[in-house]
């Protein structure tokens, strides 16, 4: 006999799923349509604009590497720099764990491929006590669809736009970053002193041309996290 | 596809894979030292400070102008507590703008 019920509680979990990520794939439109577009003028074909959301989806991480390779960084660089940037998910997924239903680790292996920052934000933030794992993947594959699919549109259209609008597109990642940012940076001046440290450390790095892009990115980022940890804690032993 | 473009993407995919799934497939690895999950809590707000500069001056290659009218809009918005869509929009908006406008 096929359980009935709990195919289709199952069905209704994938559906609300769907819902809350739909304002990820709104949100995810402009920066994937941007992504396509740069990946073009960066001189990679379709499959590899496409194949790289499809197999990364890690809108940072592509962009930074986009930036790198027009710059004609190495490919051991670039991947340094994916899994600095990356690291992060850890504790992220180690939290959402304890929020997650137990199931079988092909399951987890399969909607853990769907962390993003903005996935985790959104589960995470559930009301829910546990969280169904088709929830997390009707969530996960509606910001997956959309980052894959309008990264397509935008190398296939974008180049297509006019250029004051090409010209805007620019701004794009940058004013998401700024946007992700604030928000914490208006609750707590360790924020703001975190991103201030490694802004600041990354422009001097800018200036010496060994350091500019990917390694000076990857130092700022080690040496402001963990040098103001470092430093706060000493401050905290000092009182 | 470029052979050398192939293994970065394939490179990319494993280490932005592994972070987000091996705590949820064996919680023994979740156990991470205090100290280290400090310094990781750190790591997301350093680098997007790392990441927006110097990069968002170099938006446009003829004046640093385009990424300071589009970061103004940005924090502006964000600070007003806007939908992160339209911070996000509202200044894509103003450079357009600011570029159409030739200043």
């Amino acid at each position: 006999m096929i359980p009935i019920p709990a195919i289709s509680a199952a069905n209704h979990d994938f559906k609300r799923g769907i819902q809350a990520g739909l304002s990820i794939a709104i949100g995810y439109l402009p920066i994937a349509f941007t992504y396509g577009l740069l990946a073009k003028s960066s001189g990679l074909s379709l499959l590899e604009t496409v194949g790289m959301s499809i197999i990364v989806f890690a809108g940072a991480s592509q962009y930074i590497a986009l930036s790198m390779i027009a710059a004609g960084t190495g490919a051991f660089e670039i991947i340094i720099t994916a899994f600095i940037m990356n690291i992060r998910h850890l504790l992220m997924s180690a939290s959402l764990n304890e929020k997650m239903e137990e199931d079988a680790k092909w399951r987890k292996a399969i909607y853990g491929f769907l962390i993003t920052d903005e996935t985790f934000s959104v589960a995470a933030t559930r009301t829910e006590r546990k969280l169904a794992s088709s929830f997390m993947l009707g969530l996960g594959l509606t910001a997956y669809g959309s980052w894959v699919i309008n990264s397509g549109i935008g190398y296939l259209i974008g180049a297509g736009l006019p250029e004051t609008i090409q010209a805007g597109m620019a701004v794009a990642l940058y004013a998401m970053f700024i946007g992700l940012l604030v928000p914490s940076a208006k609750k707590s001046s360790k924020v703001i002193l975190l991103a201030g440290t490694a802004a600041l450390l990354n422009s001097l790095f800018s200036l010496y041309e060994p350091l500019s892009g990917g390694w000076g990115i990857i130092l700022s980022t080690i040496i402001s996290a963990a040098g103001i940890e470092f430093l706060m804690k000493e401050e905290a032993h000092g009182n | 596809m470029e052979t050398n473009l192939l293994w970065m993407i394939a490179g990319m995919g494993v280490v932005t894979y592994l972070p987000r799934v091996l705590p949820l497939i064996s919680l023994d690895t979740a156990v991470i030292p205090r100290k280290w999950q400090s310094i990781l809590k750190n790591v997301p707000f350093a680098i997007l400070g790392a990441l927006i500069f110097p990069g968002i001056l170099h938006i446009n290659e003829g004046s640093v102008w385009y990424g300071i009218v589009g970061a103004g809009v940005a924090l502006l918005s964000s600070w007003l507590n806007w939908n992160i869509i339209l911070v996000v929009l509202s200044s894509v908006l103003a450079v357009s703008l600011f570029s159409f406008l030739g200043l």
